[in-house]
C-alpha cells in the first residue's frame, strides 16, 4: 500500500518542470524528492541532518547528504540547480539570510515552505488559550520544537520585498486545501517561489 | 532462523606479469599479485565489484582458509545476502604491492640477487597499487567494475581510481579515507616507523636471514591499534579493569588495555613484514588523491556514482575529511551520497558496523547500473 501524498508535495511537484535538477535542503525521509523523481524525472540531490533520515533517502535510491542547512550551500557553485526547495526547513535555519542568499545563488528558483504562524487556530489558541500553539503545520509543543522562527505567511512576504526578492508565485493551503482568500488567516501553509 | 550466507571454503590464487612503471619513474618487475575472488562473473563482464583492503589487510577478504577457524577481513560484508551479495556480483579482492602477503613486496625474492628485497625494493605508490590492480582487472578482461570499494588506505585507493581510471569504474565508495594525510596522520606512522628502525634487529632493513625487528613492529601496531579506537569504545571495552595475575610494579601488563595491545602487537608480528609497514605508510603518507590539483577539477564531469562514509568517533581520519570529498562533489556539481555514521568504535568502526554499512551500499549498488 502507498501511502497518500501529502498535498504540500504535490503542490510543490506542480511547481517544476520536468527533467530539471533539483536540491531538496532539509529533504527529511526524502518522500518530496522521491515523488519528483517519479512524476517529473528530475535529478535530485538532497541534504539532511538527521541520520535515520538518511537512511531512508539511500532506501530510496536518492543521493543525499548528511549534513545541515546552513553548512550545506557553500561549495556549490551559481545556478547549479533548476530548483532549490526548503519544504518546512527554513523555520529551523539559523542564519535564515545567508541561507536564503546562497539558495537563491545556487538555484535558479528557490521554492519555500513555511508553516503559518498566524493562521487562525493558532491565532486562538493564543488568544483564548494563552498557550503557545500547536497546529498541523506547527505540530510542536514549545518545549520539543526544532523551529528556530515563529513567522507568518505576511511575514515571510514583508521580508522578500525589504530583500527585494522577488515573488514569482505563491500558493496557499489549509489541511485539505488551497486557500484563496484571508491565506493568513486560513493557510496553515504557504509555498511561495521566489528568485 | 539462521541464514545459510556464508562463503565457505576460499582459496588465495596468484596473478603475475613482467614489469610497471611506477609513479616515481622506476621500471619495475617481476610483479604477483595474490588475490581472491567470490561469486560469479556474469557473461558480459558487468558485474565486478573490486573491494581495497587497509593497511594490514590482505587478499582474504572473506570465506574461510582450510584448517582455520578465522573468515577473511570484511567476511560480514560479503557473501549470499550480505552487502557484496556474490549471488548477484563478482568480486574481486588483491593484495596491494609492497604488501607481504602474496604479492610482491620488500620481503619477496629479488630474481637478480636470489634474495629479499629488503630495502632494494622501489618506493612505491597508492596510485602503483592502483595500477597493478587494474593489470589484473584487464587480464580477467573486465571493461568496467561495477564498483571500487574500501575503507581507510582502501579508501584512498578507491579515490586513486577515480583519478586515474576514471572511464573503467561505474561507482566508488570510499570509507573512512582522506583526499591526503594531515600532519597528524604523517605523525603517527612515523612513530610506528622509528620503532621499527629503532629495533637492533631490523639492520637497515636486512634482516630476513636472522631475528626480525619483532619487538618494533609489535610497538608500531600497538600505536597503529590506539589510533583506530576511540576514547569511548577503550573505556567500554577495557574500563581501568586490571588483568589477573598481573605483579604490580613490576611494570607487567597490569591493565587489560595493555594486555590488548600487547597481544595485538604480538600477533601481528606473526603476519606481517617490517619492510612492508615501512614502504606502505610512506605510501599513505606521500597519497594526495589529485596530485596538487583540487579533487573537484579531477572528477569533474566524470560519470561515476559516489557513496562517502563516515564515522563520528573516527578521530584518526576524521569525518572533515571525508566531508572534503562531499565539497569536491558538490563544486564539481556530482550528485553523491554521504552518510556519517554515529559509531563510538573510533576508525576501527568500518570494519565492525556492517549494518549501517550494508543498508547504504547495498541501496547505493542497487541502482547502479
Amino acid at each position: 500500500m502507498h501511502k497518500p501524498v501529502r498535498l504540500d508535495h504535490r503542490v510543490i511537484s506542480g511547481l517544476i518542470i520536468r527533467g530539471s535538477s533539483v536540491l531538496d535542503l532539509g529533504c527529511g525521509n526524502g518522500d518530496l524528492l522521491e515523488l519528483l523523481v517519479k512524476d517529473k524525472d528530475v535529478r535530485a540531490q538532497g541534504i539532511e541532518i538527521n541520520e535515520q533520515a538518511i537512511y531512508s533517502c539511500v532506501a530510496k535510491g536518492l543521493n543525499v547528504f548528511h549534513g545541515d542547512i546552513d553548512s550545506g550551500l557553500s561549495e556549490y557553485r551559481d545556478k547549479s540547480f533548476d530548483y532549490v526547495i526548503l519544504n518546512q526547513s527554513l523555520q529551523q535555519v539559523k542564519n535564515i539570510e545567508a541561507v536564503l542568499l546562497d539558495a537563491l545563488r545556487v538555484g535558479r528558483k528557490v521554492i519555500v515552505g513555511i508553516p503559518n504562524f498566524a493562521y487562525y487556530r493558532a491565532r486562538l489558541q493564543l488568544f483564548f488559550g494563552g498557550r503557545a500553539p500547536v497546529t498541523k503545520s506547527l505540530p510542536y509543543t514549545w518545549y520539543e520544537t526544532p523551529n528556530l522562527r515563529s513567522l507568518s505567511i505576511y511575514d515571510f512576504i514583508d521580508y522578500c520585498r525589504k530583500k527585494q526578492i522577488k515573488i514569482e508565485k505563491s500558493v496557499y493551503l489549509s489541511d485539505k486545501r488551497r486557500v484563496f482568500i484571508f491565506p493568513n488567516v486560513f493557510a496553515v501553509i504557504g509555498i511561495l517561489v521566489i528568485s | 532462523m539462521i541464514k545459510e550466507n556464508n562463503i565457505g571454503l576460499v582459496k588465495t590464487e596468484f596473478f603475475s606479469f613482467d614489469e610497471l612503471k611506477l609513479e616515481s619513474g622506476q621500471v619495475f618487475g617481476p610483479i604477483t599479485l595474490a588475490y581472491e575472488t567470490y561469486g560469479e562473473l556474469n557473461k558480459d563482464k558487468s558485474n565486478a565489484i573490486l573491494i581495497l583492503h587497509a593497511l594490514s589487510g590482505d587478499a582474504h577478504a572473506a570465506g574461510l582458509h582450510e584448517g582455520e577457524k578465522k573468515p577473511g577481513w570484511w567476511d560480514e560484508m560479503i557473501g549470499p545476502g550480505k552487502a557484496f551479495d556474490t549471488d548477484k556480483y563478482f568480486i574481486i579482492c588483491s593484495n596491494v604491492l609492497g604488501g607481504c602477503r602474496g604479492s610482491t613486496g620488500p620481503s619477496s625474492i629479488n630474481p637478480k640477487t636470489n634474495r629479499p628485497y629488503a630495502l632494494d625494493f622501489p618506493i612505491i605508490s597508492i596510485g602503483d597499487m592502483v595500477t597493478c590492480q587494474k593489470h589484473f582487472i584487464d587480464y580477467l578482461g573486465i571493461d568496467k567494475l561495477l564498483s571500487v570499494v574500501g575503507g581507510s588506505m582502501g579508501g584512498m585507493q578507491v579515490l586513486s581510481w577515480m583519478v586515474k581510471f576514471p572511464n573503467k569504474i561505474k561507482s566508488a565508495i570510499p570509507i573512512a579515507t582522506t583526499l591526503k594525510h594531515s600532519p597528524q596522520q604523517i605523525a603517527f606512522d612515523e612513530v610506528g616507523r622509528q620503532a621499527i628502525m629503532a629495533d637492533p634487529h631490523w639492520k637497515s632493513g636486512n634482516y630476513y636471514d636472522s631475528l626480525h625487528p619483532a619487538k618494533g613492529l609489535a610497538v608500531a601496531r600497538m600505536i597503529g591499534h590506539i589510533t583506530y579506537m576511540s576514547d569511548e569504545s577503550m573505556a567500554e571495552k577495557f574500563g581501568r579493569q586490571k588483568k589477573n595475575g598481573a605483579e604490580p610494579f613490576k611494570f607487567t601488563a597490569d591493565f587489560e588495555v595493555e594486555g590488548y595491545l600487547r597481544y595485538r602487537g604480538d600477533n601481528f608480528v606473526k603476519r606481517f613484514d617490517a619492510n612492508s609497514y615501512l614502504y606502505i605508510t610512506k605510501a599513505m603518507d606521500n597519497f594526495d588523491a589529485s596530485q596538487n590539483r583540487p579533487f573537484s577539477e579531477v572528477i569533474e564531469g566524470k560519470k561515476i556514482k559516489i557513496l562517502v562514509i563516515a564515522f563520528k568517533s573516527d578521530w584518526l581520519y576524521p569525518a572533515y575529511q571525508s566531508k572534503d570529498i562531499v565539497r569536491a562533489c558538490k563544486h564539481a556539481g556530482i550528485e553523491a551520497s554521504f552518510c556519517e555514521v554515529a559509531s563510538t568504535y573510533g576508525h576501527d568502526a568500518f570494519l565492525l558496523e556492517t549494518r549501517e554499512e550494508t543498508h547504504l551500499i547495498s541501496y547505493f549498488l542497487k541502482k547502479v547500473i
